[in-house]
This record gives C-alpha cells, structure tokens and sequence, in this order.
C-alpha cells in the first residue's frame, strides 16, 4: 500500500492522507481528468462509480453515480473550484438525488487534492474537511464503504433498527 | 492525529477484525447480555468468548458491568459512531481509492520500474 501518512484532526473533522505513487505526476492527475479512469477509483467493487458529467475547471462540475449490490444507486457531484493543473485542484464534494440536483439537506465535504514530484514518483496528499460529526455520519451512511467497514455498517443497521 | 487517538483507532480496527467479535458487538449493542450467555452462541470456550469481550471492552466498543456472579456486557453506541471511528472508517474508503489507482498505473503499458 503506497500509503505513507494519515493524520485525524478529530477537531476540525478534517481525515489527511498522503500516499506515494510510482508514476509521474502527470499521470496521477489524469487519473482525476479523464472519467473513465476515474470511474475505475472512485468507487469500491462493490459499489462501482459511474461518471457522467465530468468538467475539472474551476467553477465545473463532475457528477457520479455509485451502484450498490443491491442495484441501489447514490448520486453525488462535485463543484470544481481552483484547479492548478497538473498540481492540485479543490472541490465540494455533496450528494444529489439521480437528477443529479444537490440535495441542499446533505452535507457538503471540502477537499484539496495536491499532487506534487517526490523521488521520482508522485506524493499525493488528500485532505478532507466535514463541515461536522452529523455531515460525517451521513458520508458513511451514503453506503460508500468496502470490506472491512461493511461490518460496521451491519452494526449501524443494527443500532437504526 | 494525537497518539491517543491512533491508538484508540488501532485498537478499534483490530478489534473490529474477527467475525466473532463484529457478532458480540452486534448482540450487545441490541441490548445487553451477559458474558455466560454469549458464550453459549458459539462454538468456543468460555474464557475464549470473554477473552473477545476483553479485547471489545479495551477497544471502548463495549461495557461491563458486574451483576452479583454474572458480567453483563453493553455495546456502546456512541463509540461505534464516536467521530474517530468515522475518520477511521473513511480512512479506509480512502485506502481503497488509494490502492486502486496504484493498480491502475501498474498496468500502464511501458511501466518502468
């Protein structure tokens, strides 16, 4: 696992990751700019992403669907702000209905995603910002989760039933 | 993370990563059951079911408190959804997109390694 750091800020609710890759920078933001790849990450196998618009400019949007194992669909989208191509761009990542409409009730996450050269590879560092421990809650609750949290998840049913 | 908290969440995960234990912590956090009862649900000895609840009570997942001769055990529902927990459950959405795109740039054509 290229995972190099991960730090909790349980204060800010703010989850930073940092990994290596053994590819160029370049290649690590094509990952993000083309939506055929990004669909192959972004998503667990169980609940695989489909991209339908995908505008990575400030100001665009990029909108997914995740499908469940139950054929359960999650919409979500992203608002594209400043994009530093290939280095770093920001965005507001939300849930919306399969219209792909915001669903103004749900939580908006803040991330930075920054991409930089790193003995001869690329260092990522992914920071994610929950506006609070309810937005978190629902995150999770959206269903995007895979194989050792699944387990989780029955235990949450659990607690909701 | 403060070191605390790391640990908290190690702990967390390690005891989250044995079936049996995900299954105490589901019963208890229906209600509350005492050790002696637990034990009968499974295939294993007593001390091995209270060595799982052991390791659920250190982790902060559950509670115990004593009833005359019996343990009796709660799951704590707060710690389950406790703000370090969903860092850490996130972490692991994080870990997956990770290591799938290490996959997906190790099966780039003219990889040079």
């Amino acid at each position: 696992m290229p995972v190099t750091d991960v730090k909790h800020d349980l204060d800010a609710l703010t989850l930073t990751i940092t990994a290596d890759f053994a590819a160029p920078v370049e290649r690590i933001w094509q990952v993000y700019a083309d939506p055929r790849q990004l669909e192959k990450i972004w998503g667990p196998a169980s609940y695989p992403a489909t991209v339908v618009d995908h505008d990575l400019t400030p100001g665009g949007r990029v909108t997914y669907y995740m499908t469940g194992p139950e054929g359960d669909k999650h919409a979500g989208y992203w608002l594209v702000g400043e994009v530093d191509e290939p280095r770093s761009f920001a965005f507001q990542d939300g849930f919306a209905d399969l219209d792909f409409n915001p669903v103004p009730d749900l939580p908006l996450s803040a991330n930075v995603y920054t991409f930089t050269a790193h003995d001869g590879g690329t260092r990522a560092t992914y920071v994610s910002t929950y506006a609070s421990a309810e937005a978190l809650q629902q995150v999770l609750d959206m269903g995007v989760v895979e194989g050792a949290t699944s387990s989780l998840n029955q235990i949450d049913d659990l607690i909701a039933a | 993370m403060a070191e605390e908290d790391a640990r908290r969440v190690d702990a967390m995960f390690h005891a989250l990563a044995d079936r049996t234990r995900r299954d105490i912590l589901r019963r208890v956090l229906a209600g509350e059951h005492s050790v002696s009862a637990l034990a009968v649900a499974y295939d294993m000895s007593f001390a091995a079911v209270q060595k799982h609840v052991a390791v659920l009570e250190k982790a902060g997942l559950l509670t115990k408190r004593r009833n005359g001769r019996e343990q009796l055990a709660s799951g704590d529902v707060a710690a389950v959804r406790s703000v370090a927990s969903m860092l850490a459950e996130l972490e692991q959405v994080w870990r997956g997109r990770i290591g799938r795109i290490d996959a997906l740039i190790a099966s780039d054509p003219e990889q040079k390694d």
